[in-house]
């Protein structure tokens, strides 16, 4: 047999003990919760992760695993119970594992001070003090072979081990002589197959140890009479085989230690929990039910094809019916192939979700407040991608609603408020998008606090009448911070307009609404995928260029009358009660032989984050899917232009990025 | 070409061991709880089980109790695949019917020889 690769194992391995550390993470913020039917779960878990990295070639992990195992078992047999501190222990040892696990994709050493002081508290912890020498068994080698005597128990059989099966392995040691004792047989009549009613007695000249003999009886030990004695030897009844079954927990534990204690170097005792929320893995794991009906539409495809073909072969005029029912069924089955694809891609929110419970726990601790966190519509599937850029910016809400939302217990309960605050994450769909909202009964956002530092920061001048939408989106605006000092829980750098501009690079918007007193409510807004995107058609000079369904408020056409010269903004016009600015595709990308009159154009209204602006286009095309090809992979990053598409003649048609059509109206109206 | 049946709720210990059986020549069948296990097994006859312990639905003692329930699998070896920190599963399977085990973790080299060694 060829020797087997294990590394071909090791992703299956790697995504698997990150979603089992999962499943210990929220089984042990449940089992905090007083939910003891976790602890099975989370045993399981950090068993199977134990056994997998042993078999992988991840002996550190195997280690830490079983001293981690061992403390759960206790739990599990109701030898101890959860307290704060243990949960504490257990929370980060899962981040230590998972940090091994880290380590061993990037191949790393996979021991760290981190690691060793933390097996060293659960050694502790578990009370696993001096090493005990493990009891061996005699190591003597018969010079004249061995005697055994064999009677198995009558129901041996029907454990499924054939004795003919052991003398074949005895023989493998050399040499073998076996004898039947059959007084016991019954009259062929009364035999009955399945009992074994029958001893030997088996020489084996052999110079081998007891225990390869030993070895090859493990099995049925227990279930037989068997008698093992070297040849010389005459009193061969007195040396049987005893349990020598050596204390295989602390003699792991030993090793562990020394393991650790090798590789261990000083360093920091313990680094701040992290969370790893948006890490992306190049797998997905996706359930059968998705793969038949792939499977399916793709046998539909197959016959529609071959229906085609035989049309194909003899196209008579009386036939095009045939032929365009066909079209129609091949049209129908590559949407659904599409879908069923992209289907594939989704996963559920869940994912990101059930990592707030550590984070919220945590952070409330590190802040003295008590949150609640209720998650809602964690079913809710999104495309990989999105799903895993979206960690990141969810995270920065999250501790913005811990550090700036939610008041400390004394400051709620002086406002008459629970002193227990709620964090709330939902995730939803509508009209074709997806809704992720992050919402919190705290302060709210106070708009003459943000005012002021908006003027303080030039980002307003002093006399700027705003609506509150407007002051609550000032908090979006590159360089605004509402917190005075910074703290280590938020002030990481980054501020809300990072937010957005992540959320805007995934197709999507981030809004906030708030009220005084009452709390704060963040709205994401995320296109299904980002393959795929449901466009307008418009023409300019005869190019062809895509406007994301999204984006569109109404497209309209405008007489000379309706548009405003304004000096220094441009052209202008009233749109639903707000003077919106004209921008002219053809300018921006110099197209020639296009519609440059107003009036002889189509203006279409696209919105992005509340801004509104007018596109001039010759004439509409109509509406279709576009499959997504990055133009920055091809050619470069264009400003206006998220991607292009390969239209059905095989001519190419750029993709317009609404926000950054924004950005370049407003740029023109300001310059 | 003897049948084997692979019991493991891992999904990477499953595809090592259905892998390493695959490529020593046996043909393998998977699943990944007792109760999976349990109904692959009815349907058809498997001249070797190799069965975790732990596994969420129905563990592998369940199993084996199960097995040697049905009339086909009276005789046929089944191993249960145990970890060396609980040696009392090794006696519980026993006691259940189970024919040996194979202590975690073990090598493509050490499976395939204990696999050997069963079926001959």
């Amino acid at each position: 047999m060829a020797k087997v690769d294990l590394a071909r194992f090791h992703a299956t391995f790697f995504a698997e003990s990150l979603e089992g550390l999962d499943v210990m993470e929220q089984g042990l913020l449940a089992l905090e919760e007083g939910d003891r039917e976790q602890v099975h779960d989370i045993f399981r878990a950090a068993h199977s992760i134990k056994g997998g990295a042993g078999t992988f070639g991840f002996p550190e992990i195997a280690s830490f695993t079983h001293v981690l195992e061992s403390l759960l078992d206790d739990l599990r047999e109701g030898k101890r119970d959860i307290d704060t501190e243990l949960t504490e222990l257990l929370l980060r040892s899962v981040d230590v594992v998972r940090n091994m696990i880290a380590r061993a994709q990037t191949g790393e050493p996979l021991i760290d001070s981190d690691s060793d002081s933390l097996l060293h508290e659960l050694e502790v912890y578990h009370g696993i003090s001096a090493p005990v020498e493990s009891v061996g068994t005699s190591a003597a080698v018969s010079s004249g072979g061995w005697q055994i005597v064999f009677r198995p128990h009558p129901q041996m059989l029907s454990g499924g081990n054939d004795p003919l099966r052991l003398f074949r392995e005895l023989q493998g040691l050399g040499p073998l002589q076996v004898e039947v004792e059959a007084e016991h047989l019954p009259a062929l009549a009364s035999l009955d197959p399945e009992t074994c009613v029958i001893g030997w007695r088996l020489q084996l000249d052999a110079q081998v140890r007891r225990e390869q003999i030993e070895a090859i009886f493990e099995w049925v030990e227990g279930e037989c009479e068997l008698v093992i004695a070297p040849v010389a030897s005459a009193d061969t009844e007195s040396a049987t085989v005893t349990d020598t079954q050596p204390n295989s927990d602390l003699a792991a534990a030993t090793a562990i230690k020394q393991v650790l204690t090798m590789q261990a170097e000083p360093g920091p005792v313990r680094a701040a929990p992290t969370v790893a929320l948006g890490e992306s893995s190049r797998s997905i794991r996706v359930s059968i039910d998705k793969v038949d009906q792939l499977l399916d539409t793709v046998s539909e495809l197959v016959i529609t094809q071959s229906m085609l073909n035989q049309l194909g072969e003899d196209l008579a005029e009386s036939r095009l019916e045939v032929l365009r029912e066909g079209l129609a069924q091949l049209e129908h089955n590559t949407r659904e192939l599409q879908e069923c694809v992209m289907n594939i891609r989704m996963l559920p929110i869940s994912t990101v979700f059930h990592r707030f419970q550590r984070l919220v726990r945590d952070l409330g601790h590190q802040l003295d407040k008590q949150v609640r966190l209720d998650l809602h519509g964690s079913e809710t599937e999104l495309d990989k991608t999105v799903l895993e850029r979206i960690g990141d910016p969810l995270v920065h809400l999250v501790r913005n609603a811990l550090d700036h939302g939610i008041e400390s217990p004394a400051q709620r309960r002086a406002a008459g408020k629970p002193e227990v605050g709620c964090l709330r994450l939902e995730a939803f769909h509508r009209g074709g998008m997806i809704v992720i909202e992050v919402s919190d009964d705290g302060s709210g956002l106070h708009h003459e606090a943000i005012m002021s530092k908006a003027v303080e920061r030039g980002l307003i001048g002093p006399d700027d009448q705003l609506s509150d939408t407007e002051i609550a989106d000032l908090i979006f605006r590159p360089g605004f911070s509402t917190a005075s000092v910074a703290t280590d829980v938020s002030g990481r750098g980054v501020g809300m307009d990072v937010v957005r501009r992540n959320v805007q690079a995934l197709g999507g918007t981030v809004t906030v609404d708030s009220v005084v007193g009452q709390g704060t409510r963040f709205v994401i807004t995320l296109p299904l995928t980002l393959a795929i995107i449901d466009g307008l058609t418009g023409i300019v000079g005869g190019e062809h260029y895509i406007f994301p369904l999204v984006s569109i408020i109404e497209s309209l056409q405008l007489q000379a009358k309706q548009v405003n010269q304004v000096p220094g903004q441009g052209e202008l016009f009233r749109f639903r009660g707000e003077y919106i600015p004209i921008l002219r595709l053809h300018n921006l990308f110099a197209c020639s032989d296009a519609v440059t009159s107003i009036a002889q154009g189509i203006v279409v209204v696209v919105e992005s984050d509340g801004r509104h602006v007018g596109v001039l286009i010759d004439h509409l095309a109509g509406q279709q899917q576009a499959v997504i090809k990055s133009l920055d992979n091809h050619y470069r990053r264009v400003e206006g232009v998220s991607g292009a598409t390969i239209l059905g003649d095989g001519s190419v048609a750029l993709i317009l990025d609404v926000p950054g059509l924004i950005r370049l109206a407003q740029r023109k109206t300001a310059a | 070409m003897p049948r084997i049946l692979a019991v493991d709720d891992s999904v990477s210990m499953r595809g090592m061991v259905t892998f390493t059986l695959r490529e020593a020549g046996y043909e393998v069948a998977e699943a990944e709880d007792g109760q999976v296990a349990l109904e692959v097994a009815r349907g058809a006859n498997f001249d070797l089980v190799l069965a975790d312990v732990n596994m969420p639905r129905m563990d592998g003692i369940s199993l084996v109790r199960a097995l040697r329930g049905l009339p086909q699998y009276k005789g046929v070896p089944i191993l249960i695949l145990t970890t060396e920190s609980n040696p009392e599963k090794k006696l519980e399977g026993k006691s259940a019917g189970a024919t040996g085990w194979l202590v975690k973790p073990f090598d493509p080299e050490q499976l395939v020889n204990t696999v050997k060694r069963v079926l001959g």
